[in-house]
């Protein structure tokens, strides 16, 4: 997930300084284990993470606490992604300021592991993990070319898609949910033919879907190799994945099949409050946000259908710096947290989908409907989504190169009304001052 | 330092009162007089500079040492990613900024954001002291009322703005809307974007420079105004012949440090700008130098990189104060 602002000032980092730091770091932390127990005998183990993990929430740290009376937990939450992973790479470089588990995005996952990944722990190694607890595609995100695997996944973002069934209705579109995924199954051109047949006959003042930037993602996340193929080469001057979910994204522009909004900023929500648009590509996190911006008035009007094709859109992993106070013990914790038991209960209270199969199964998932949705059987949709989503190759500079698509060139056609090609132009020349070393 | 002190200095107070008199022998006493004197010398001579070491220290450490450290960055190439490995690569990150379009339009728009906000704020604050400066029924509350917008936070005016100047259900479209026009894109157009942006650093720094304006134009002795008014002068006329150049030295003030305040203009654009603030829009319509700079830095990774940008911002700066001194010393050789 992404969203607007931060009101840090850049400062820069004496890197010179680093080695030194580590070791002093490193020193430090070899003090401390020797005397780790705080005060009241019990070791603090602390967890970084951005946005809402949710662990809190559904109890997961007391429950561990209980489990292991010597063990108390601490989190630090820094509400945004981009302004967490900057921090996380400073305090890494210089082995201080870490949490003894720290999570990490997706999209930033190849950076730190090109950079930064000998400074964090190999978790296949870790106690209780078991590999074949995970999504085979999820497991590979986090695996180095040596076979270390330095984070644990967590949630994932299978694609579904969201739709308001009185807008359908309206429309003269189907409004059950088996209906409406058959629609445009197989194809996401086939989601655009719906939205034409939704543009004849749409309800005074809605739209489609509300964005093309939206669209672009559901889309390009299907294919196994996006921005770069397996062996490293970029594909992202003109690879079949971007071509196609371009494609799409500037026609669903140009047809007017978009509200013209940008995800994640006021106007989106205001437009979810006053049901302006009739679809969204959602991954399982934004289940909560559609509830919490349609509200009440949204209440048993939205529902879920499956979309086009399987895919997943961002997702996190933890991991556990070399340089962290407790290592074993973070370890240990991290392994708890991501075990497939955890990941349903997280479900469960918070719509975080579980990248392990085994979770599915569980009664959090397997009986889960989402009474706002219209009772849909969201686990059932998503998990299909999950175990169909490919294993996508990451590379270097993704978020840089993902937001030159859908922040600078989509919108350019979107919103600003110009020409798709000098706006592809223009997603180029701003890859290309990103990746350019 | 040169400023010597007495050196000849009577403590009255050392002198032991209490009990028979004890008269210490001349030496000693000669030795602890010369004592308390050098000792007083170097009080006046050192205290002072006790006194400023504190900021002097913090200021290197987060000050001198920060800019000096950015400068010997700005010749390397030094990633985020990888902060343990840097790369002379002498003046390759200031030459690729010469051919960097993104940089040049970085520049192009801090100016113009610049002087679309730095021109009406200042004039709207002549006026405005002005009128704060005749004889007004609650005084204070006009003058507090002025600094309001200065005491908001960046983030809450803009978050506030934002709302306003919303496409499809912002205030601003709506009054549009009423008076017959078609509602504007004011985070998509070119000139709508610079013009919002520049609406929020009006807003909130015209009461600032108002104040100031007002200080110094209480200090305007009344006679000049009592002659002017005895030539027949208009209240107008008063204004442009006696108040004007009475406050040319305080307005070429506010002129220097409102284009400080514009080169570095960063909280109110990347606040505008939504969830990829840091662009300034889809064509980077209003991406600042700052901007720019935070854009390099913490979201391309590139600090090498950045530390160019922020000491080309840093020489910018130099320029411009160069230039607000060369202005100050001809105004003064003008008087």
């Amino acid at each position: 997930m992404r969203g607007g602002t931060h009101g840090r000032r850049p400062r820069a980092r004496r890197a010179g300084a680093a080695p030194a730091a580590l070791t002093a770091g490193l020193l430090l932390a070899a003090a401390l284990t020797g005397c780790a127990a705080d005060g009241d005998g019990r070791t603090t183990l602390s967890v970084g993470t951005f946005g809402v993990f949710g662990y809190r929430q559904a109890g997961l740290y007391a429950e561990y606490e209980r489990l292991h009376p010597e063990i108390r937990i601490k989190e630090n939450v820094i509400e945004r992604s981009d302004t967490y992973f900057p921090q996380f790479l400073t305090h890494l470089v210089t082995g201080s300021g870490l949490a003894d588990v720290q999570a990490v995005e997706v999209g930033t996952l190849h950076d730190l592991a090109a950079g930064q990944g000998r400074r964090l722990e190999d978790l296949s190694r870790a106690p209780g993990v078991r590999r074949a607890d995970w999504l085979g595609w999820k497991w590979a995100q986090a695996t180095d070319p040596d076979g270390r695997t330095i984070g644990l996944g967590t949630d994932i973002g299978p694609i579904a898609v969201c739709y308001r069934k009185d807008l359908f209705r309206r429309a003269g579109l189907p409004t059950d949910r088996e209906a409406v995924g058959r629609l445009w199954a197989g194809d996401w051109r086939k989601y655009l033919d719906a939205g034409r047949a939704y543009r004849k006959r749409a309800p005074a003042g809605t739209v489609f879907t509300d964005s093309a930037a939206g669209v672009y993602n559901a889309a390009v996340h299907g294919y196994p190799e996006r921005y770069y193929d397996r062996s490293g080469r970029p594909l992202y001057t003109g690879g079949p994945a971007v071509r196609a979910a371009w494609d799409l994204a500037v026609r669903a522009a140009r047809e007017g099949l978009t509200a013209r909004l940008r995800q994640f900023e006021k106007p989106w929500d205001q437009a979810y409050a006053n049901g302006r648009f009739a679809t969204v590509a959602c991954p399982p996190w934004m289940l909560g946000y559609i509830k919490e911006k349609s509200g009440d008035a949204g209440r048993g009007q939205w529902d879920v259908a499956a979309a086009p094709r399987p895919a997943n859109w961002g997702g996190s992993f933890l991991t556990v710096p070399k340089a962290a106070r407790h290592r074993a013990q973070a370890m240990a914790l991290a392994a708890w947290l991501t075990a497939p038991a955890q990941q349903a209960r997280l479900f469960a209270r918070q719509s975080s989908f579980p990248s392990t199969p085994a979770s599915y199964g569980m009664p959090e998932l397997r009986d889960a409907r989402n009474p706002y949705f219209g009772g849909a059987p969201v686990a059932r949709i998503f998990a299909r989504a999950a175990e169909g989503a490919p294993t996508l190759v990451i590379g270097p500079h993704e978020q840089q190169i993902g937001t030159a698509f859908t922040d600078v060139g989509i919108p350019q056609v979107e919103q600003q009304g110009r020409d798709p090609r000098a706006a592809w132009a223009a997603a180029q020349k701003e890859i290309h001052n990103a990746v350019d070393e | 330092m040169t400023s010597a002190p007495p050196t000849t200095v009577e403590d009255p107070g050392a002198e032991p009162a209490p009990g028979p008199p004890r008269v210490p022998p001349a030496a000693d006493r000669d030795r602890r007089a010369a004592w308390r004197t050098r000792r007083h010398r170097w009080d006046v001579r050192w205290s002072p500079y006790a006194f400023v070491a504190p900021f002097f220290l913090f200021f290197s450490a987060f000050g001198l040492f920060p800019l000096l450290w950015t400068g010997w960055a700005s010749l390397h190439r030094l990633e985020l990613t990888d902060m343990s490995r840097m790369e002379w690569t002498g003046a390759r990150n200031y030459l690729r900024l010469l051919h960097d379009e993104f940089f040049w339009n970085a520049l192009g728009n801090t100016f113009t954001i610049g002087v679309l906000s730095t021109v009406p704020q200042l004039l709207t604050a002549l006026c405005l002291a002005h009128l704060l400066h005749q004889r007004l029924r609650a005084a204070t509350f006009w003058r507090v009322a002025l600094l309001t917008p200065y005491a908001t936070s960046v983030a809450a005016a803009t978050l506030v703005f934002v709302l306003l100047y919303g496409r499809d259900y912002g205030l601003i479209n709506w009054a549009l809307g009423l008076a017959g026009i078609d509602p504007v894109d004011w985070q998509n157009g070119t000139w709508s974007s610079r013009i919002a942006v520049s609406s929020i650093v009006v807003w909130r720094w015209t009461g600032y420079n108002a104040l100031i304006y007002l200080a110094a134009m209480q200090a305007i002795p009344d006679e000049l105004y009592e002659s002017a008014a005895l030539d027949g002068a208009s209240r107008i006329r008063q204004f442009r012949h006696v108040t004007v150049p009475s406050l040319r030295p305080t307005i070429l003030f506010t002129v220097v440090v409102s284009t400080i305040g514009a080169t570095q203009l960063f909280g109110e654009p990347l606040l505008f700008g939504g969830a990829a603030g840091q662009k300034g829009g889809a064509s980077h319509q209003f991406q600042t130098l700052g901007l720019y700079l935070y854009e390099q830095g913490w979201f391309g990774f590139h600090l090498g990189r950045a530390s160019a940008v922020a000491w080309a911002m840093f020489l910018i700066l130099l320029l411009v104060a160069a230039v607000g001194g060369l202005l100050a010393r001809r105004l003064r050789a003008d008087r």
